[in-house]
């Protein structure tokens, strides 16, 4: 059966748009009608803007009939996960907290799509302030991931997976601190990138962890995640971080770098709770890449396992001290029973968050309180050091590292109840963040029952050409992308 | 597991400004003890002259002119205030 046009690559709407074999409207309304058939089983978004869509599609037409289109982004929809600003619309990070919250300015990144001409559509569903690796933190219940409906899509950028694995959007942005874009990449069958710490600004996304957080964009494709790239890339002054890197044409490198590449294996990331399916696909990962001539390189990163015990203490402290701003003064939830000003901070914050969200903030502000931050926070921030140099010590010997992306397949809604045991589904994602690293998640086949496998590949910082053309390599010998949940 | 002997519940929810009920208290004082348990293998890496790292690429001193440019209006920046009067946010009453 032939796919609905909504699951199209941007690739081939800009051709048909180009072509004017359909307008950006048609398309537009098409991913609306798409959003209204699946939704209802899949609840990727939070809100939706039906009537902006078409108002921007229609100015999409306009400028292509005036010869004046912006590239290969106008007319294309894409949806924001819910932590991302955008004038006028809602920005509730799926709390409570900000239930009623309009966001008065844009991100930066929205500010760039809208100057390609991207058509914004709806407001992405996630964990409760980005904190979270399945979606079912959200305030405003779970989504649900389209190739099994029982089943979490990943998390905490479960709704910018699900949408596009669904065909309600052609394109998503997502924010990832310890894995939250790439992991549900990896559980729904889609491409995922997160860009290099500073290559994207951070200007209008909700802040969890600040030397952590980075926004990026979920593909169907890893060219349509250049082009993605390509539109919210580069230095922004709003942005104290973003660094003066050079942002190249994403697309036009994928022709020019065809390798062969040297690949690292890192030891530490095939080991004990690695379900055998995908352990399995990821080999033949490997295999297919040596089979193309790149050198495949075994490489250490000693210090892996420590690197979720340092995630959890620097990014819930950062989270504690982000999160103070909620106090129920100037905007969000503000309580109907405080007693005085002191007792409105305390309610209002109990009220307005979620258990997942109290437990962050309690770590956070344990580990950053008077006599246990040197045993703590300090001893977290040279561990991270130690995690940054294995990276950087493997790089003089390879061009990028291969693992899983999760060590488990999608698993069902409300299977992992415990805060640890869902913790562990990031293993393989947060060293990355913790040294700032890119990283991509790309299909690379399905467990016996169905569900998509990911495979994760880290790049050398600000080298996302080299990285995605090495991605890429790998997605032009297999067919995994062009493979649809069967939600029809 | 037992809970971390060192993490004092109510200590910690008040500097974190957070109302919890009794139920609460007992489940995040036990789960919060599973992590830091988890955690103190910390304690194992040496960590002897090792330099913290605060951001994954080092930046100092970043500067902006500090030039005067187009802002929200008070009506947008009050947009979302929970109470508010004559350009104002209202809180309860802070002195007596």
């Amino acid at each position: 059966m032939a796919d609905p046009i909504s699951l199209k690559s941007i690739a081939e709407l800009g051709a048909l748009l180009e072509a004017k074999a359909i307008s950006a409207v048609e398309l537009a309304q098409a991913v609306i009608a798409r959003t209204q058939a699946v939704e209802g089983r899949v609840h990727a978004f939070n809100s939706r803007d039906e009537s902006g869509a078409l108002a921007a599609a229609a100015a999409s037409d306009a400028r292509r009939a005036a010869g004046q289109a912006r590239g290969p982004l106008d007319g294309i929809p894409v949806g924001l996960k819910d932590v991302i600003a955008a004038a006028g619309q809602p920005l509730t990070a799926s709390s409570r907290m900000l239930a009623n919250f309009v966001s008065p300015y844009d991100a930066t990144v929205t500010a760039r799509l809208k100057e390609a001409g991207a058509v914004l559509w709806g407001r992405l569903n996630c964990d409760e302030f980005a904190m979270g690796s399945s979606t079912e933190n959200s305030a405003f219940g779970p989504t649900a991931n389209p190739w099994d409906l029982a089943r979490v899509p990943g998390g905490s950028s479960g709704g910018s997976a699900a949408a596009l694995a669904a065909g309600e959007a052609c394109a998503t942005l997502g924010s990832d601190t310890g894995g939250s874009i790439r992991q549900p990449a990896a559980l729904c069958g889609v491409v995922g990138l997160k860009p290099t710490y500073g290559l994207v600004s951070r200007y209008g996304l909700i802040a969890f962890a600040s030397s952590l957080d980075q926004i990026g964009p979920f593909a169907r494709t890893v060219e349509d995640a250049a082009t993605v790239l390509g539109a919210i890339a580069g230095h922004d002054p709003l942005d104290s971080t973003s660094f003066h890197a050079e942002v190249p044409d994403y697309r036009a490198e994928l022709k020019r770098r065809t390798g062969p590449w040297r690949l690292g294996i890192p030891k530490e990331y095939f080991g004990e709770g690695l379900d055998p399916a995908v352990g399995a696909a990821v080999e033949q990962a490997i295999a297919y890449y040596r089979a193309q001539g790149c050198e495949i390189k075994p490489v250490s990163l000693p210090h892996t396992p420590y690197c979720l015990d340092t995630y959890y203490i620097i990014a819930t402290a950062e989270a504690s001290s982000n999160l103070a701003r909620f106090d129920g003064v100037r905007y969000g939830h503000r309580s109907k029973f405080a007693t005085d000003a002191v007792d409105l901070y305390f309610k209002s914050r109990a009220e307005g968050f979620g258990a997942e969200v109290k437990r962050r903030i309690i770590l956070g502000t344990y580990v950053l309180s008077s006599g246990y931050y040197d045993a703590y926070y300090l001893r977290a921030q040279k561990v991270r050091t130690l995690i940054r140099q294995d990276f950087l010590n493997a790089y003089r010997e390879v061009d990028a590292l291969l693992t899983p992306t999760s060590p488990v397949p999608a698993f069902k809604l409300g299977e992992k109840s415990d805060p640890l045991a869902l913790y562990l589904c990031d293993i393989y994602t947060i060293g990355v963040n913790l040294a700032g690293l890119p990283a991509v998640s790309v299909p690379c086949g399905f467990t016996p029952g169905g569900l998509p496998i990911g495979l994760q590949l880290i790049g050398q910082p600000f080298q996302e050409a080299n990285l995605l053309a090495i991605a890429q390599a790998y997605e032009r010998g297999h067919d995994w992308v062009l493979r649809r949940p069967a939600l029809d | 597991m037992a809970s971390a002997p060192q993490l004092n519940i109510d200590h910690v929810a008040h500097l974190a400004r957070l109302a919890l009920s009794p139920e609460e208290k007992a489940r995040y004082a036990q789960q919060l003890g599973d992590v830091l348990h988890h955690i103190e293998q910390l304690g194992k890496v040496d960590v002897t002259g090792v330099e913290p790292t605060a951001h994954a690429f080092p930046l100092v001193n970043v500067w902006a002119e500090d030039t005067p440019r187009p802002g929200l209006t008070a009506e947008a920046a009050l947009r979302n205030a929970p109470a508010q009067r004559d350009h104002m946010v209202v809180v309860p009453k802070v002195v007596e």
